[in-house]
């Protein structure tokens, strides 16, 4: 592995100044989409994800609509000018494809797909600016965005990254961290049902550090759950407030 | 691109679940397993001449085929210094009721990557002995290939695509006129250190059993599904598809998977010497 430019962990602290335990600063925007039946843009630090939703609808094909539940229909992909270095081609990579089916699988435990007989429910992720931890940034847009749409939804789920950088476990890796650290671990959890739906690895992780990883991962999930809860009332107020007045 | 739920139109009747689901709450399999047991393992390498290495793999009926061919090109730009990787796989239309001709789907693709984690994250083979002069690398093109699909496709082709990196000869790289070229006529064993050899254990979960090694029929079942794939003690790869786990659950399976690596790890011992 190459060795990072900058020291990753020094005195305590990460190259951007946060605490081994500290997401970035996080912004939450429902309804950022007027076309789309639910949308929102989330960032973690210089990670941005916007998420439509557009359903439930009429399956098409008709031949994959299913008679007992809907289907759901996922697509992660990042934007030509998200990336550092070269231009990033917009045809969809393995990766981009790998993606896309594991947020469609920590997707689906929420989503009562059993309400939609018959339907489709599509769900768009586009990365507009990548800096780490994209696909847990994108989980946490996808399921405000499902919600905002009117979902019927057991939970929501959020995403949060977690990583060893120097044998420290950290909370949401940047794009640094991501490339030089020693591990990679994207989380995606239901807070109230407590619940992983979203579970990858990378890197050498022993027995320890992979649970105290989860430990973290659930704190983590917990901070940016309130979040989104509040980003998500924040805009039902303000449907109330157009249909009431003030 | 799109990932589309559920994956294909693969079911398996509401009675044949049941009798799966009730079976396994008494902590047995409709295989007359148990959840902790792994069904037998079969490894054989060389099968194929014309690849520069190769293996097969049997996990009970599911049946891998893993080549193995060396070329040569440029070094990832992140890593100049080291030979490059690249796995893909075919389930083929051979495989399964359900599996259509086309390119991979993102089941295979997700197949592929999983394997390809493993491999570069435990230092079983030694990238850095990979490279060649002005600049190029050798590049180890590992392709995975589904004959039978009776489930755990991910255990399976993890243990044929390390099976067949044992077995692979590096051909030599001789220089004339035009540049430098692979002389298959002329090879050395490829580079790994076999103690560190990564091994993949997939847990399946219906009701509140967890198990090893499900069959293609207990996937059309599962609650859950995560793969863990070790080297020495260290996890270097994890994959959540199906479903979703409690932290509990999670540790559970993770001691589960362990047992099931040391069972895939003595098979693999005995070829991989």
């Amino acid at each position: 592995m190459k060795k990072s430019p900058v020291p990753l962990l020094q005195n305590g602290l990460r190259a951007d100044g946060r605490a081994p335990d500290q997401m970035r600063e996080i912004n939450i925007a429902v309804g950022v989409v007027s076309n789309a039946d639910g949308s929102a843009m989330v960032s973690y630090g210089l990670t941005t994800a916007v998420a439509a939703v557009y359903g439930p609808r009429e399956a098409h094909p008709r031949h994959l609509a299913l008679p007992d539940r809907g289907i759901m229909r996922v697509r992660y992909h990042m934007a030509p000018f998200s990336t550092k270095d070269e231009r990033k081609s917009p045809t969809p990579s393995r990766r981009e494809i790998e993606i896309s089916k594991v947020l469609r699988e920590a997707l689906e435990p929420a989503v009562v797909l059993e309400q939609y007989p018959r339907s489709r429910i599509d769900v768009f992720i586009e990365i507009l600016q990548a800096d780490g931890s994209t696909r847990v940034a994108s989980l946490t847009a996808a399921s405000l965005a499902l919600a905002d749409a009117g979902i019927y939804m057991r939970d929501l789920v959020v995403g949060v990254s977690v990583g060893l950088v120097e044998n420290t476990v950290v909370l949401d890796l940047n794009g640094l961290e991501d490339q030089y650290g020693e591990g990679d671990l994207p989380v995606g959890y239901m807070p109230n049902l407590k619940r992983f739906t979203l579970l990858q690895l990378d890197g050498a992780w022993s027995r320890e550090k992979f649970l105290e990883a989860i430990g973290l991962a659930v704190k983590g999930a917990e901070y940016v759950y309130q979040k989104a809860r509040d980003a998500l009332k924040n805009r039902y107020m303000s449907i109330a407030e157009e249909i009431h007045g003030r | 691109m799109a990932s589309i739920s559920p994956y294909g139109k693969r079911f398996i009747s509401y009675l044949r679940r049941e009798q799966i689901r009730r079976l396994l709450s008494t902590r047995y399999r409709v295989d007359g397993r148990g959840p902790e047991q792994v069904r037998d393992v079969e490894i054989k390498v060389g099968v194929v001449k014309t690849a520069d290495g190769s293996a097969e793999v049997r996990l009970g009926r599911t049946h891998v085929v893993a080549g193995v061919k060396v070329g040569l090109g440029q070094p990832f730009p992140d890593t100049p210094d080291e030979g490059v990787l690249v796995v893909s796989a075919e389930v083929l239309p051979h495989a399964s009721p359900y599996t259509e001709v086309g390119p991979p789907d993102e089941s295979a693709i997700e197949l592929a990557r999983v394997v390809d984690r493993g491999i570069r994250h435990c230092r079983y083979v030694d990238f850095k002995k990979l490279t060649v002069e002005s600049g190029k690398a050798y590049v180890l093109w590992v392709d995975l290939y589904v004959i039978n699909d009776d489930g755990n496709l991910v255990d399976t082709a993890n243990l044929a695509a390390v099976a067949a990196l044992r077995n692979t000869q590096l051909p030599a790289v001789v220089k004339d006129e035009t540049g430098i070229k692979l002389d298959r006529n002329n090879k050395s064993p490829l580079p790994v250190e076999t103690a560190k050899a990564p091994v993949a254990a997939s847990v399946g979960k219906i009701g509140s059993v967890l198990f090893l090694d499900p069959t293609f029929e207990e996937e059309l079942s599962l609650e859950g599904r995560i793969t863990f794939t070790f080297s020495e003690d260290k996890i270097v790869a994890l994959q959540k598809s199906a479903g979703h786990f409690t932290q509990a659950e999670l540790e559970t399976a993770l001691d589960l998977a362990w047992k099931g690596k040391e069972r895939f790890a003595s098979a693999l011992k005995e070829v991989l010497g």
